[in-house]
């Protein structure tokens, strides 16, 4: 029975010769992974339950990134519940303040998620180690906590769109505006249930930055997981972070497909998806006079080191406009490092925007850049819903870190080869 | 297992950061997510809501976020059922998992209308509504996931 690339990986993970679309099967996980949002409620069901030790403790990742630094009293409990959870069962990936980053730019980081891993964690977003040839897929907190205890979480086998990438992005165009063209075609339930397997001569054009943000937002289709094939840039990547056994996966060639999408890369152009759903897609040439208030750039879609480059290439040497707040945080200590060595720092505070240190926070709403009502923002994050960013009245665009970053400048929506 | 209550309509891709805001995340209490479910697309909805009362929507319901806040507001809140045409994915597993029904029908996500009575036979599947006298033939729960629903989640019907 042929199999596309994300079935291979489930019969690994099942110890079965091969899997066809929905069979239930249950797989041994390689990483389990939670946050503060996520964890506490976890950590109440495994406590419930009665359990008292955790599967492996080397394969577990708990990460403070959504609401910490602490935002509050609340947030600070939450923190402490998964900090004490973390201390009492060793738990090796435990990353607190000073070693966080937002965990799906930091779990790829640091090694401990690889091509061919099977991976959950509860947060929607963990479909982005998908860009390394794995797959991985959002849970939620009662999943997790069955699966920190036993290792394994069952799973009904998806069947799969594959996309089929053809030339090179041109200009400005980036990973960001892939994905938003994509859920532009298909909906925000275009591959409900289904895998995103994505292929093409156009693949070896991205880089990885451009990939995980890619296949972050898979999940903004509906889609249980996204997955690129391994190729020289990522096993490049994988090499001096990666410890585990790479294991590459391909897709039988006679493998099925619910259906083909194809994109030309060179034909895209910058994309935002405007309020309030991720679908609502266009190109930056049909928005104008769209007045924005603040412009973040950063989180699990784009707080990477590419996207900070990028940015600061277009602020070099000029200012955020009146009346904007122009909030950039790259993803993880790493990131940040690097933006201190690279100057780039230098040029986002010149520019007059913000530089903080990792966290979630503005993306869900939580802290660190909250909209007003009435107020809008161009964001290099993921979702658009209603509220998502703060007041229910209040407005989200979707955008690269480059559209983000050149309509700082001007304080509307902007094409960054425009200025 | 049966259900019977007054139906709140919604459309299509109702949201997790709808259902439960992010900004009330900072707490794991039952109760108090349920004192804001809804409250960005519905203020009133949790002043109207009795127990037993169903939510009827649009497809894709649950999109977004993993959160396991969203299907526990709503089953905090009172909610005995979500009918909806299709759910997201995670929102789906999530729902079973803490033991709130969830029928998938695109027959009667389009026909029933707010404020309706509606009984629901888990058993069976079938979905009737009280107003109108019509009803709907949604695929009954396998047992392994009714024995869940029953027990009131996964780690219930695991530890009980």
């Amino acid at each position: 029975m042929a199999m596309t690339m994300t079935q291979k990986i489930l019969a690994a993970a099942a110890g079965l010769p091969s899997v066809e679309a929905g069979q239930l099967i249950e797989a041994e996980l390689d990483m389990v992974l939670g946050n503060d949002i996520t964890s506490p409620v976890a950590i109440n069901e495994f406590e419930r339950c009665g359990a008292d030790s955790v599967f492996d403790k080397g394969k577990i990742a708990l990460v403070l990134d959504h609401f910490s630094p602490n935002k509050d009293i609340k947030a600070a409990q939450q923190c402490k519940q998964t900090r004490e959870f973390a201390n009492k069962y060793d738990i090796l990936n435990f990353f607190d303040v000073g070693q966080m980053g937002i965990e799906h730019a930091l779990l790829p980081e640091k090694g401990l998620v690889g091509p061919g891993s099977c991976v959950i964690g509860a947060d929607s977003h963990t479909c982005t180690y998908g860009a390394l040839g794995a797959f991985s897929t959002g849970v939620g907190s009662t999943d997790m906590a069955a699966a920190m205890i036993t290792g394994k979480a069952w799973f009904k086998v998806p069947s799969a769109i594959q996309v089929v990438l053809t030339g090179r992005p041109t200009g400005f165009v980036s990973g960001k505006d892939v994905i938003l063209h994509l859920i532009g075609e298909i909906g925000v339930d275009g591959a409900l249930y289904q895998s995103l397997e994505f292929c093409g001569e156009g693949v070896a054009a991205l880089s990885m930055d451009d990939r995980f943000t890619i296949a972050n937002m898979a999940i903004e289709a509906g889609a249980k997981n996204g997955i690129f094939p391994v190729d020289e840039k990522t096993l490049a990547y994988c090499e001096g972070r990666y410890q585990g056994e790479v294991k590459v996966f391909q897709p039988d060639p006679d493998a099925v497909y619910e259906r083909t999408v194809t994109i030309d890369l060179g034909a895209l152009k910058p994309t935002v998806s405007m309020p309030h759903l991720p679908e609502n897609t266009r190109t930056i040439g049909e928005v104008a006079d769209v007045k924005i208030d603040q412009s973040v750039i950063g989180s699990c879609t784009n707080g990477r080191i590419s996207d900070m480059r990028v940015a600061a290439e277009i602020l070099k040497g000029k200012k955020v406009a009146k009346g904007v707040r122009c909030i950039v945080i790259p993803a993880t200590q790493e990131v940040y490092l690097q933006c201190v060595k690279e100057g780039l720092v230098e040029i986002f505070i010149e520019a007059g925007a913000v530089f903080s240190t990792p966290t979630c926070g503005p993306c869900l709403g939580g802290y660190m850049g909250i909209l007003a009502e009435g107020e809008r923002a161009v964001s290099t994050t993921n979702r658009n819903f209603v509220g998502r960013m703060g007041h229910p009245e209040s407005e989200v665009v979707l955008a690269s870190p480059a559209v983000a970053a050149a309509s700082a400048v001007t304080g509307y929506l902007t094409d960054p080869a425009a200025l | 297992m049966k259900a019977k209550g007054t139906v709140h309509k919604y459309g299509d891709d109702v949201n997790t950061d709808v259902i439960i805001p992010a900004r009330y995340l900072n707490t794991s209490s039952h109760q108090e997510l349920a004192a804001h479910c809804m409250e960005d697309i519905d203020k009133d909805f949790v002043k109207r809501v009795q127990p037993g009362d169903i939510v009827v929507a649009g497809k894709n319901f649950g999109c977004g976020s993993s959160r396991e806040h969203a299907p526990i507001a709503l089953k905090a809140a009172g909610v005995s059922c979500v009918i909806a045409p299709t759910f997201a994915r995670i929102f789906y597993r999530n729902s079973i998992n803490i033991g709130l029904p969830i029928l998938e029908c695109p027959d009667a996500a389009q026909a029933i209308e707010a404020g309706h009575t509606v009984t629901l036979d888990f058993d069976t599947g079938l979905i009737t509504d009280e107003s109108t006298g019509e009803s709907f033939q949604a695929q009954p729960f396998p047992p392994f996931i009714q024995n869940i629903v029953e027990k009131g989640g996964l780690l219930e019907s695991i530890t009980k």
